[in-house]
């Protein structure tokens, strides 16, 4: 018999739990069969989230003196605060509650009435049992630091940092490359409305770059994270620029003598050339140049020096060196955006292989006045004007064997290459898709803008691109073979360009961005938010906010919704001064920690650190966000959570076998 | 057998190896202060004593009984009950009786294939094919041997034990030890520990007293002991061999790592831990340092018995205890 006083309630959640579950009949049994376990008052109520609901706990608390409250609704997730607050409010320490779920682990998925209201005894019983062993807990609080982290300066990032920036908090940004900008630098002209993506980008990286409250830092990443929400310590390498930023005035001398041409892999996607010391396009931000030291003669060979010769302020320095900052951030956002799909996976494409096989990012230098050629749309050889292309939607994406998810950008960009190739061109264009997608505003307009420009529209996976010609007027050109479904017929179609829209993907370095920040990310790379629906742009390390296509596809005017909603949340959060965290910790008891170290590094957010001098390992309860897994793999115990403790965890086993656990017996018959 | 007015003390060994007998007999001259402080009342393997003298004590006449031995047939099971009904003190000695030790990885085979492989296999020499029957008829009368049971269980399994004494066998150090508190107890000087305590034994785990460096642990490879040089100064866990320190209780004094081999887990789980098996398989999962499931499952091929390397010596203690086919049927 526990001593405690337990009030149960049981929620009908509308029929939501009420047509599956015989309500009435579990908390008749709670109140008779779970008596001797200390419930002294037992209801069910169509909605407990309710005010109404809410009161009967608040009243029930009052003149029944509960000790200990167990709901049983829908997921924690979902009202756990709810009904911690109702406690609350009614005199009772918040964490003295336990929900637990009848609906998505009980009536969603039991079509049977009869077994639905078994197992939610059972589970009731589980939440009873557990409630015994709660503990009353404060939440903690941490003052919060305003200065505010952003990594990477594509558009979502510098969408980020202005609202922080201009809501008067200070702005850290980290960008990898010599200037910001992200993907969106290299487009000419951007989906629905083709407008120019400089015109349209390059004042708010000139804003970010001149902005008082934001501190730059590119050509630089960041190393090493380690504290908690409020109070991050971030380390920042700055590589070595080669230059020396009080000098140099941007002038571009250096470029312009540098005599060693380097072919362009990041910004020119392979497409053109630039120089060893280069800033990656005229409107950089900053305009300070950089060396590449890999392909710079002077570190190949010891000589040239040629940028030093000619820069009219000394700014060229060799002797720089990598260097490390510390600096302390309150919140981070991430916005490392995408990678582009390597087409050279799918070799039946030809990509690398057959020259006038394009990516789309290829593409999007082709059309820009300030890329290669000018912006002519010309085949590989830098001459000749295509009279015919083809484009391939979903290259990498929608596809089992390589992406399964949808891109969401592709069949938009494919339908404005459609339109460029026309007005520049004139040529004959084929969009070979599988399905049209422009869910958006003002994206079907544009679908049938490109269709009345006469675009030849094919639905059908393309099989493969080939230059062997088998029919007369096949020679010399590509020929694209699909199928197109919509009349049932193989065909071949013969062009002179084809354009690959390969799928967005997780930047390369996914994992180490995620390890490093201590967050997850899904199966493909994305990095995962806290909730897909409600709480899209936080993650489940309290403190750090995704944005842009870090998160998942999308197109430009998504990944600046989520720029600015992350950085609602973070000027949201600076405003409060203070952050409360939720005390559920786990804690290393030092006389039974024998310093093994095997929990060392088990921790997702760097809590747990080794004491040398002493020989044991310690939580920092700051950091620590209660997971679970150091409790789960100290091999002597030593470690245990508030809140799921090993006996709190049993009692609820047993309590959801009925408190049969230890009846278990295998004495032979 | 006469009184002489000391606390009587009685020792017992059901399924077990008579380990744990010499352990006792290893005190040295403390044996004498045993005797000096109790009157030996029963102990099968020093003395000569019959189980009916036992039956004819009065119920709790006994003050000190250490078990040692796991429950495997019911003449265990009948004398652990007949000396729990005797004793004041009824300790749990040694690993199988604490915790089923190496008798009770039988738990994962049924009994039929235990004594088929005991008496049929290639390596034993049987050649008329006897298998032991529990009832004989002989001329003079019939006869029986006690009935194996499908499982092998733990003392407390059986019986309600007051104390628990990890170890195989229990160090002799530690035995005196306890012995040495029981007599202060009947001195008045000293108070026995809460009931259910585990006696001679540490608070924490063997790597609380090995000396060896250690480090973050990330291991890319299993190696077996033989088939590696390791270094003297390093944790042995780190070096790729399974240790089974971090999560064996401490009271040994770290003596296997100390002489260049794994702990293998003798003094079994710590303290509040249910089932050391699985922490061992966790916490040993996890400093395994790959992401890749392939590789994984690459460096997990390098134990080649998980049962026997997690679980040797604590299986009926377990929470798992035994394998369905031992006794489902
Ligand atoms: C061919 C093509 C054409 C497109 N055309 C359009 C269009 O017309 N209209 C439209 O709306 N959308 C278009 N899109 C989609 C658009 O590119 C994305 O929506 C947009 O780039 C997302 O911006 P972002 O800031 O999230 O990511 P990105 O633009 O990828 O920027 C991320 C930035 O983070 C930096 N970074 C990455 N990792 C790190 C790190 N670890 N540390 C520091 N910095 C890091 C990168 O260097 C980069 O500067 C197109 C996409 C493609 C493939
Ligand atoms: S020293 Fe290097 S960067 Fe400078 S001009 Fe020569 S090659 Fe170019
Ligand atoms: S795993 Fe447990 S015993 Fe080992 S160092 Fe960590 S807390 Fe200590
Ligand atoms: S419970 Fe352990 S592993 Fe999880 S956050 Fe806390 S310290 Fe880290
Ligand atoms: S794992 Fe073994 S060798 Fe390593 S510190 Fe622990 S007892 Fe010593």
């Amino acid at each position: 018999m526990s001593k405690e006083r337990i009030g149960v309630y049981v929620c009908h959640c509308g029929s939501n739990i009420a047509g599956t579950v015989d309500v009435a009949e579990v908390s008749r049994w709670a109140g008779e069969a779970l008596k001797d376990r200390g419930v002294v008052v037992s209801r069910d109520y169509k909605f407990m989230c309710s005010s109404l609901g809410q009161e009967l706990i608040q009243k029930d608390i009052q003149e029944q003196g509960l000790t200990r409250v167990v709901v049983a609704a829908c997921s924690p997730h979902l009202h756990e605060q709810t009904f911690r607050n109702a406690c609350k409010e009614g005199g009772l320490n918040p964490y003295l509650c336990e929900l637990v779920s009848i609906r998505e682990q009980c009536s969603w998925i039991h079509p049977d009435k009869a077994v639905g209201t078994e197992k939610a005894k059972a589970i009731v019983s589980g939440g009873v049992e557990k409630v015994i062993w709660d503990e009353p807990l404060e939440p903690l609080r941490v003052p919060i630091n305003p200065v505010t982290l952003v990594v990477g300066g594509g558009i979502a990032g510098i969408q980020a940092a202005l609202e922080v920036a201009n809501a008067g908090y200070p702005v850290i940004m980290v960008e990898r490359e010599p200037s910001i900008g992200g993907h969106m630098a290299q487009f000419d002209k951007t989906f629905p409305t083709l407008d120019c993506a400089a015109c349209i980008l390059t004042p708010r990286m000139v804003e970010v770059g001149s902005h008082p409250n934001v501190k730059l830092f590119t050509y630089a990443e960041v190393t090493n994270v380690s504290g908690y929400v409020g109070n991050f310590q971030v380390t920042i390498k700055q590589k070595a620029r080669s230059v020396d930023t009080d000098l140099c005035t941007g002038c571009g001398i250096c470029q312009e003598k540098c005599p060693k041409k380097v072919i362009d892999p990041v910004f020119e996607a392979g497409l053109g050339y630039r120089k060893a010391v280069y800033t990656p396009f005229p409107q950089a931000v900053p305009k300070y140049p950089v060396i590449d030291r890999e392909n710079c003669t002077y570190f190949l060979k010891g000589t040239c020096r040629a940028c030093e010769k000619f820069c009219p302020t000394g700014a060229i320095d060799f002797t720089q060196e990598d260097e490390y900052f510390t600096v302390d951030v309150g919140q981070i956002i991430l916005a490392t955006g995408w990678d582009l799909f390597d087409a050279r996976r799918i070799p039946q494409y030809g990509y690398g292989r057959l020259a006038n096989v394009f990516t789309s990012l290829e593409f999007e230098r082709l059309t820009n006045a300030a890329g290669p050629t000018g912006g002519k749309v010309v085949l590989r050889d830098g001459v000749t004007v295509p009279k015919s292309v083809a484009i391939i939607h979903c290259v990498g994406s929608r596809d089992k064997n390589y992406n399964p998810y949808c891109s969401a950008i592709c069949c938009m960009q494919s339908l404005k290459f459609a339109h460029l190739v026309h007005e520049r061109t004139g040529a004959e264009v084929y969009n070979f898709y599988i399905d049209m997608r422009t869910p958006a505003k003002g994206y079907e307009e544009f679908y049938q803008r490109v269709l009345e420009e006469g675009t030849h529209f094919i639905r059908g996976k393309v099989a493969e691109i080939t230059d062997a010609a088998r029919y007369p007027g096949e020679e010399g050109k590509l020929i694209v073979q699909a199928e197109n479904t919509l009349v049932g017929k193989q065909m071949r179609v013969p062009v002179d360009m084809v354009i690959l829209s390969a799928a967005l993907e997780p930047r390369h370095d996914f994992k180490e961005v995620a390890r490093l920040f201590g967050i997850s990310c899904s199966e493909e790379g994305w990095l995962i938010e806290r909730h897909p629906k409600l709480d899209p742009v936080a993650t489940m390390t309290e403190g750090i906010y995704i944005a842009g296509c870090a998160q998942g596809p999308k197109d430009i005017p998504a990944s600046v919704a989520q720029g600015a909603a992350a950085a609602a949340r973070v000027v949201g959060k600076i405003q409060q001064k203070e952050i409360t965290m939720e005390p559920i910790r786990a804690s290393i008891n030092q006389d039974k920690c024998s310093g093994c170290r095997i929990c060392n590094n088990m921790c997702p957010f760097n809590a747990i650190s080794f004491i040398e001098d002493r020989m044991v390992s310690e939580v920092n309860p700051a950091l620590c966000q209660g997971c679970g897994t150091c409790v789960a793999a100290c091999p002597a115990g030593a470690i245990s959570g508030t809140v799921f403790s090993d006996q709190a965890i049993l009692a609820q086993l047993d309590g959801l076998l009925l408190n049969n656990l230890k009846a278990i017996d295998l004495t032979p018959a | 057998m006469t009184s002489n007015g000391k606390p009587k003390f009685a020792m017992y060994w059901a399924a077990s190896c008579g380990g744990c007998e010499i352990a006792v007999l290893n005190i040295h001259e403390k044996i004498l202060d045993v005797d000096a402080n109790f009157e030996v009342v029963f102990w099968p393997v020093a003395m000569d004593a019959k189980y009916k003298d036992v039956e004819a004590m009065e119920d709790g006449s006994i003050l000190l009984t250490l078990f040692n031995g796991a429950i495997r047939n019911d003449e265990n099971e009948h004398i652990a009950k007949l000396l729990r009904q005797k004793s004041k003190i009824l300790v749990a000695f040694g690993s199988c009786a604490t915790e089923g030790c190496m008798p009770a990885l039988a738990n994962l085979t049924s009994i039929e294939e235990v004594v088929e492989t005991y008496y049929s296999t290639i390596s034993t020499d049987n050649p008329q094919n006897i298998h032991p029957q529990p009832t004989y008829k002989a001329p003079e009368g019939e006869i029986y041997i006690p009935k194996l049971y499908p499982i092998v269980r733990t003392l407390d399994q059986v019986v309600e034990v007051d104390y628990y004494m990890p170890g195989c066998p229990p160090e002799s150090h530690q035995i005196a030890a306890v012995i040495d508190l029981v007599i202060d107890v009947l001195q008045g000087k000293a108070t026995l520990p809460p009931k259910g305590s585990t006696i001679g034994a540490g608070g924490s785990t063997v790597c609380d007293d090995c000396p060896r460096k250690r480090d973050v642990k990330k291991i890319k490879e299993f190696k077996r002991i033989q088939d590696v040089m390791l270094d003297p100064e390093i944790c042995i866990l780190e070096q790729g061999v399974i240790c089974s320190g971090p999560a064996t209780r401490n009271g040994c004094g770290a003596l296997c790592p100390q002489a260049g081999s794994p702990c293998i887990g003798c003094y079994g789980p710590a303290e509040g831990v249910l089932d050391y098996g699985a922490r061992l398989l966790t916490a040993v999962a996890s400093v395994i340092d790959s992401n890749d499931p392939a590789e994984i499952e690459r460096i997990l091929d390098g134990i080649p018995d998980p049962a026997g390397m997690f679980y040797r010596f604590n299986l009926g203690g377990s929470l798992l205890r035994a394998s369905k086919a031992a006794w489902a049927k």
